[in-house]
């Protein structure tokens, strides 16, 4: 008698063993590969969208916030972006102020004296859809995603709303919809794009300083003015690879 | 919505548009707090168990139940705390491997099925069988449920049941270590954020979690010992006070190091980390963690390790010890959890935090986050109690 409780107590440990341990061995047998992630260099073929910035042209005048907003169904309130303008001010005295009020959707006012101003200029912003993106890496469900033509992408059905995404976006570019409660963020107009139209904010630009453009077309528009102009990304020694390439950005920008 | 607006006059310099709010708030802080209890409670009580510090004995249970009691709250903040709480699930089925965060669920449920809970029901399995024998009514119900129909307490199968609890325990160290440096992981890789982005951070965590998980359980077994009106076990006490200041010792050598080496490099991030320390976190950071929560403990424990006798000026010591240690640590997250929030990612400028008494993010609810695992530590400790245990 005795020896069949022994028995039992024995067979329920390694039952209960076998399901932990499966459950340990499925967890953990998936390639350690999954922590080489911003490690790789990514190939791909087919369209790779990305998009060029040409500060020169910049005039702060907002609307490429203001259409994103209206294209987007963005909520309108000055804490929700997927694209907004930054006016920056160098001083003479070497002090760097930024601004940007409303996203730069009413314009903007210099309340420095020019006498004062070593530089000023405008820096529109968005989601740099980076090759090698934190937000995608770090959503521990997979609704972050990397469409086939390289943009960061979010699925709202299957989003938890952890907000790990937004603290790991090195550039601010995500917000906690107040709406639908899940994260919200540029889709580069993925609506528009696979329609053969421009993104929202390219196409209402009046000095075509936004540049949109497939980077593995020789021929389009963005490689073009990548070849003829000096450009740089946004904080790159975060290695994201960021593929909004901003022509005159100067190393104040962050 | 209209608290967004009233916080748009406070900001401090520039901020991206979209960092107004802290979108980790008090519970994310309580995350780290309570798994770090947990970590730190099981690692004072392998100690008597694996590192045969016997005259530890009187805590053993109760560490064990106090940890289990926390780790089945860890997650309900975190789950509370989620945009669409009612997809937590996702987690566990299609986990996404790249992301520091999708194992979590995984680590939990090792550490809370494959130790704890083995662990416990194994070192009690006599007990509850005995206990079936004894009651009657529900309770023989419960306790008979609790044997899982394993009734057998024969000398020698009582003598496997401490064999194999003793080597849950040895697997459960490195499992403490991996569950609460795997927190502190998940903040240390967000190379987005300077103030967390450090390869001490889960080092700093698991020392941090000894320091409250100890700290906790002397609390506990004064308390019990108290609400029992038994005369405490000094000699216990005062080895428990003896790690504990290890443990701090330790600790705070970490977290300087993090700093003078933050210092030292004073990277491009410094400036700003230097004005949040300075300003928003001066009393959460120097006065409450650093002063309060650390230096203060460490003298008193280290004067309390010469002092002979003075057995009730020791206890009350030990008792204010405690509670400021486990102070300190809970402004340790906040530090960490909402210090790191509060400036921008462009380095210009801060965004504020207001934390509110009610709401879901409100301190109602983290206390309540707080006085639940307390809760059922008291139904453990009566459904299973310490002091009623059949001598072998």
């Amino acid at each position: 008698m005795a020896r069949e409780e022994v028995k039992s107590r024995r067979d329920f440990l390694s039952r209960a063993a076998m399901v932990a341990g499966g459950l340990f061995i499925s967890a953990g047998s998936t390639p350690f590969a999954s922590l080489l992630y911003a490690t790789e260099r990514k190939s791909k073929t087919g369209p790779w969208y990305g998009m060029g910035i040409d500060l020169d042209r910049c005039i702060g005048c907002g609307r490429c916030a203001d259409a994103c907003k209206t294209e987007n169904n963005v909520p309108r309130d000055p804490f929700f972006f997927r694209t907004w303008v930054e006016q920056y001010t160098i001083l003479n005295d070497g002090s760097i102020h930024v601004e940007s009020p409303n996203g730069g959707i009413d314009g903007f006012t210099q309340k420095f004296p020019d006498t004062d101003i070593f530089k000023a200029f405008f820096v529109p912003k968005m989601c740099n859809h980076c090759v090698k993106s934190p937000c995608t890496q770090v959503c521990p469900v997979g609704a972050t995603f990397e469409s086939p033509e390289g943009l960061s992408l979010v699925d709202p059905t299957y989003c938890l709303g952890c907000r790990y995404c937004v603290q790991a976006c090195p550039y601010g570019c995500r917000y906690i919809h107040p709406e639908t409660h899940v994260v919200d963020k540029c889709t580069m107009c993925y609506h528009r794009i696979t329609k053969g139209l421009l993104p929202a904010c390219v196409e209402v630009c009046p000095q075509e300083a936004k540049i949109f453009g497939d980077l593995n077309d020789p021929k389009s528009e963005l490689v073009k003015f990548m070849k003829d102009h000096s450009w740089q990304v946004l904080k790159p020694h975060m290695n994201t690879e960021p593929k909004v390439y901003y022509n005159q950005l100067r190393a104040e920008v962050r | 919505m209209q608290h967004l607006y009233e916080m748009l006059s406070k900001v401090d310099g520039y901020i991206y548009p979209n960092e107004i709010e802290l979108n980790w708030s008090v519970l994310i802080v309580l995350y780290p707090f309570i798994t770090g209890l947990v970590a730190g409670a099981f690692i004072l009580a392998s100690l008597e168990r694996v590192f045969k510090v016997k005259v530890l004995k009187p805590t053993y249970t109760i560490a064990l139940l106090t940890a289990l009691s926390f780790m089945m709250v860890a997650t309900l903040p975190l789950i509370s705390h989620l945009a669409q709480p009612q997809r937590f699930y996702e987690i566990m089925i299609t986990p996404h491997l790249t992301s520091a965060m999708a194992i979590f669920g995984f680590v939990y449920l090792w550490y809370l099925m494959v130790v704890l809970l083995l662990e416990i029901w194994l070192d009690y399995r006599r007990d509850i069988v005995l206990w079936s024998q004894e009651k009657t009514g529900v309770m023989k119900r419960v306790y008979k449920i609790l044997t899982l129909g394993v009734t057998d307490i024969s000398k020698e199968t009582v003598k496997w049941d401490d064999k194999l609890g003793y080597f849950v325990t040895i697997i459960g160290i490195p499992s403490a270590f991996l569950l609460h440096g795997y927190v502190g992981f998940i903040f240390g890789s967000v190379k987005a954020n300077p103030w967390w982005s450090t390869v001490l951070m889960p080092v700093i965590f698991l020392f941090s979690a000894m320091v409250s998980g100890i700290a906790l359980v002397m609390i506990v077994f004064m308390v019990v010992n108290y609400i029992r009106k038994q005369v405490i076990d000094m000699a216990c006490l005062n080895e428990i006070g003896k790690y504990l200041l290890i443990a701090l010792i330790l600790d705070f050598a970490l977290e300087g190091l993090d700093q003078v080496h933050r210092i030292y490099e004073a990277e491009e991030s410094f400036n700003i980390l230097d004005i949040l320390v300075k300003g928003k976190l001066t009393y959460t950071l120097f006065v409450f963690q650093w002063f309060l929560g650390m230096i203060v403990p460490m003298i008193t424990l280290a004067i309390l390790q010469f002092v002979k006798n003075r057995d009730k000026l020791k206890r009350r010591l030990y008792m204010i010890t405690g509670i400021l240690v486990l102070c300190g640590i809970f402004f340790m997250r906040w530090n960490v959890v909402v210090g790191g929030q509060l400036f921008s990612k462009s380095f210009y400028g801060f965004t504020t935090f207001k934390l509110n008494l009610i709401g879901s993010e409100g301190i109602m609810m983290a206390a309540l986050w707080l006085i639940l695992p307390c809760t059922i530590l008291a139904f453990l400790l009566w459904l299973l109690p310490p002091w009623k245990r059949h001598e072998a």
